[in-house]
C-alpha cells in the first residue's frame, strides 16, 4: 500500500518537473498559439474552416505545409493586404481573391502561429518582430 | 406514501418516455392560410388553402430559364447569397454542400440559391461559381433574376417563417437562411445555414417530408 501512494507520488512529481521545465520558448508559442486560435475563429474561420480544410476550389485549405514553409516571409502581407491572383496550394489552382484584413503584427504573428502549428503543420513560433519585419518589405 | 410518490415517479417517467420514438412530429406549414367551403358527395366540407410559391422566373448557371414549373414535384431548399460575399456565404455552401451530398442521387430534390448580386453574378460566374464547388448536374441551380424580383419572393414569400420569429427588421435576406419547400410548394421549414446544427436538423426534415404521403396538390 505504502509503496503504491510513494509510486502514485513520485509519478505525480515527475510530471511536475517535465511541466515546470519546459523552457521559455515553449511558452511563447503557447501563448501565440492560443491568443491565434481566437484571432483565427474570428477572422478567417468563416472562409478557411475549422479544420482549415478551405472549400472546394473556391477557398484553398491551409494544410500545405510546403506551400507555407516557401512562402513564410510573405505570409504576413497576404493577411495584411489580402491576395489575388493564382496560387497553387496542394497541386490545385485557386485563383480567387482574399480580402484584407486590419489586424496588428501581433495579431498576426498570433494567428499565424496558430495556422502553421494546426492542420498538420509544423513550423514553430513566428513572432511579432518576424511579422513586422516581414510587413515593411511587403510588395 | 414514500411507496406512493415512488410509483408516481415511475409511472411519470413511463409516460415521458413513451411518444416520440416511433412517429415522427409532421412538419409545421408557415405562411398565411385561408379555409374554403367545397361541396364533395353532397356534403359541405371545409378545405384550407396554404400559402405557397407564386410564379417566378430566373436564369440558371447553365443559361436555361427556370420557372416555379421546373420544381413541380420537388422537395426544394431555397437560399440567397452572392458569390463574392466574404463573410457568411463559405459557409452557408459549405453546409449546403452537405445537404447537397445527402440527396443529390436522389430524385425529386432540388436546391435553389438566388444571387442578391445578379449585375456582378452573371451567368457565366454562377456556372464558374457552381464547378468550383464542385456542384454538377440539374439538383443545385444558381440562380439570377432581376434584383427587386428576387428581394420581393424573398421577403414575401420564402422568408415568412423567419419574419414570423424575428423580431429585427429588414436583412433576413442577407441573414444565412434555408428555406425547406414541400412538393405543394408550401413552406416547411427555415434553417440558419450558417449553424452546422441546424443544417443537420434541415436534412433530417427533407427526409421526413421525404416520407410524407403525397397529397393533391393544393391549387
Amino acid at each position: 500500500m505504502i509503496y503504491k501512494v510513494i509510486g502514485t507520488l513520485l509519478f505525480f512529481f515527475s510530471v511536475l518537473l517535465i511541466v515546470s521545465c519546459e523552457n521559455e520558448h515553449s511558452l511563447e508559442f503557447k501563448r501565440y498559439y492560443s491568443q491565434g486560435a481566437e484571432v483565427y475563429q474570428t477572422h478567417c474561420q468563416n472562409c478557411h474552416g475549422a479544420n482549415g480544410q478551405g472549400l472546394s476550389a473556391l477557398i484553398p485549405p491551409l494544410n500545405d505545409s510546403v506551400y507555407l514553409k516557401n512562402n513564410k516571409a510573405a505570409l504576413a502581407c497576404y493577411i495584411r493586404s489580402g491576395l489575388k491572383g493564382v496560387i497553387v496550394v496542394n497541386g490545385k489552382n485557386f485563383d480567387d481573391a482574399m480580402p484584407a484584413n486590419e489586424l496588428s503584427p501581433m495579431q498576426i504573428a498570433q494567428v499565424l502561429t496558430y495556422v502553421t502549428n494546426s492542420f498538420g503543420n509544423k513550423l514553430g513560433t513566428i513572432n511579432d518582430d518576424q511579422v513586422s519585419s516581414s510587413l515593411s518589405v511587403c510588395k | 406514501m414514500r411507496k406512493l410518490a415512488f410509483g408516481f415517479l415511475i409511472v411519470m417517467a413511463w409516460t415521458a418516455c413513451k411518444p416520440g420514438s416511433d412517429n415522427k412530429m409532421p412538419l409545421p406549414i408557415f405562411g398565411s392560410r385561408k379555409p374554403v367551403s367545397k361541396i364533395v358527395d353532397g356534403k359541405t366540407v371545409v378545405d384550407t388553402i396554404y400559402q405557397t410559391i407564386p410564379n417566378f422566373k430566373f436564369v440558371n448557371q447553365y443559361g436555361d430559364s427556370i420557372t416555379n414549373k421546373d420544381l413541380d414535384g420537388n422537395i426544394y431548399v431555397a437560399d440567397f447569397f452572392f458569390t463574392t460575399c466574404p463573410s457568411i456565404c463559405p459557409i452557408m455552401a459549405r453546409n449546403m454542400l452537405k445537404v447537397y451530398d445527402t440527396f443529390k442521387s436522389n430524385g425529386n430534390f432540388k436546391i435553389l440559391s438566388h444571387t442578391i448580386d445578379p449585375k456582378h453574378d452573371s451567368v457565366p460566374v454562377l456556372k464558374k461559381y457552381a464547378d468550383k464547388l464542385g456542384v454538377t448536374g440539374n439538383t443545385w441551380w444558381f440562380v439570377q433574376g432581376k434584383k427587386e424580383e428576387t428581394y420581393d419572393i424573398a421577403e414575401k414569400n420564402y422568408l415568412v417563417a423567419v419574419k414570423k420569429d424575428s423580431t429585427a427588421a429588414g436583412g433576413y435576406v442577407h441573414a444565412g437562411y434555408f428555406v425547406l419547400v414541400d412538393k405543394q410548394k408550401r413552406i416547411r421549414g427555415a434553417y440558419d445555414g450558417t449553424d452546422p446544427k441546424q443544417v443537420d436538423q434541415l436534412i433530417e426534415d427533407i427526409k421526413t417530408l421525404q416520407a410524407e404521403p403525397d397529397e393533391t396538390i393544393v391549387q
